[in-house]
């Protein structure tokens, strides 16, 4: 068996959590989230987590989890409209947050995962989100230079994995998931089925297994957030 | 008589030419996807990661694994593609994209946007509207001409003369369809607006009344 798998949420994170660390959370909405992972933080206990995910999950599902038991002390995130939780503690100024354009925060890590220190872009120029950034023209357009985005740990969501790591999404379910495997100093996947090498086709690969260090296989409610339907004619 | 949210994104998908790549935002740009013309091929992005979004699936064929930017379930069809956000933020970064339809809470003259925040307020975060009007090629708002205060049932015009709330992008806004007409704005130059189209039963004097931003009125307005 490869060293990578692990029998479960828990062990795949045993002595990798302290307080005060940073985590990438794959995900957009409820879609592609580390349920099982996401679970082991809270079980865990561990706090003043700074969170990088696109969203903060929902009321009771997801991160909201970890925001219900106060385990996140800033969310760099670009969308929360989902979470009354959030927006009640970061209006009380329990829970700090950074916006960022949602282009740019995956490119952010995107950039963080290749060793790419700073980029430039148009998203944000004349925002808040360009004060204090360093503007440079660029054939006659300004453009603000953004940072890379690291983690110490990054938890991602895959439909398909094998024991050496290799990581297959599912339609929309890949969202933030490659880049964020690609950006945490360790990165911890769950599948829905994990696999012995040889099963996937190399050339089907989303995610090399370079970059994964620690796989499970979990069970996955995969709620749904928005549920609408057309009726058959 | 003003248009419903439904003639306002018919009026919207005019706008569509065949093969463009489009972004619809959440709410009335949604419903231009039920006004593309016939015979037109035209591909929704969502910038989750899916190029050809297809309907709502039937009841019981819902997949949590695939759903739009407004987290709703969706379907795939038979040209759909999938991928990362970051790939997804370079096709609408890159300029790839031809048309983005969006909401807003207010415009200026000169095409600025204002639709992520109110502070103190709402705080729901700009997701992808700041990277697309960036970057896509055309942007459209969508929009109610004025909002309703909501203590005094006031008419506050958001077709400002600048923005109060904090920009989404500067000099962004192509064209601007209201429920009770259609300006262009040339948001490269002298940053004044043009109306170019009135909802049936508008009068000029009433959109006048309405509208804080000053703007010219096209000829073939005064012909009609």
């Amino acid at each position: 068996m490869s060293k990578k798998v692990y029998p479960d949420a828990v062990a795949a994170l045993a002595g990798v959590l302290r307080d005060d660390m940073t985590i990438m959370a794959g995900g957009f909405g409820l879609c592609g989230i580390p349920e099982n992972l996401i679970a082991a933080i809270k079980l865990s206990g561990v706090k003043g987590l700074t969170v990088i995910s696109n969203n903060a999950g929902v009321d009771g599902f997801g991160l909201g989890q970890l925001l219900e038991t106060k385990q996140i002390a800033k969310m760099v995130s670009s969308y929360v409209g989902e979470n009354k939780l959030f927006a009640q503690q970061y209006l009380s100024g329990e829970l700090a947050l950074e916006f960022n354009p949602q282009g740019t925060l995956a490119e952010r890590i995107r950039a963080g995962g290749a060793g790419i220190p700073a980029f430039f872009t148009k998203t944000g120029v004349g925002t808040l989100v360009a004060e204090g950034k360093e503007l440079r023209q660029f054939d006659g357009e300004t453009y603000v230079m953004e940072s890379w985005l690291r983690a110490d740990l990054a938890i991602v969501k895959a439909w398909k994995g094998d024991t050496e790591g290799n990581l297959i999404y599912r339609k929309t379910a890949r969202n933030f998931n490659p880049m964020m495997a690609m950006a945490g100093k360790i990165t911890v996947a769950e599948v829905e089925q994990l696999v012995n090498v040889g099963t996937i086709d190399p050339d089907h690969v989303h995610t090399p297994g370079i970059f994964v260090q620690r796989i499970i296989e979990g069970s996955h409610e995969k709620r749904i957030e928005q549920r609408t339907t057309r009726k058959r004619d | 008589m003003a248009w419903t949210r439904d003639e306002m994104a018919a009026r919207a998908a005019k706008e569509l030419r065949d093969g463009f790549y489009v972004n619809l935002g959440i709410g009335i740009p949604t419903l231009v996807a039920n006004y593309i013309p016939a015979g037109m091929h035209v591909t929704l992005q969502s910038e989750n990661g899916m190029l050809g979004m297809g309907p709502f699936p039937f009841e019981g064929e819902e997949d949590a694994d695939l759903i739009n930017a407004g987290k709703q379930t969706i379907t795939e069809l038979p040209y759909s593609s999938y991928f990362s956000s970051a790939d997804s933020f370079a096709m609408i970064r890159g300029g790839h994209i031809d048309l983005s339809v969006l909401g807003a809470m207010q415009v200026a003259a000169n095409g600025d946007l204002a639709n992520w925040m109110i502070p103190g307020k709402m705080v729901k975060g700009m997701g992808g509207a700041m990277d697309l009007v960036a970057g896509v090629k055309k942007v459209v708002v969508v929009m109610e001409h004025c909002a309703v205060d909501k203590k005094t049932g006031a008419l506050e015009p958001k077709l400002l003369k600048e923005c109060n709330l904090p920009l989404t992008g500067t000099r962004v806004v192509d064209l601007v369809v209201t429920d009770l007409g259609v300006f262009s704005i040339d948001k490269h130059g002298h940053g004044k607006p043009t109306l170019i189209e009135l909802a049936p039963g508008v009068t000029l004097e009433e959109i006048k009344s309405k509208t804080e931003a000053e703007f010219d009125v096209a000829e073939s307005l005064f012909a009609a």
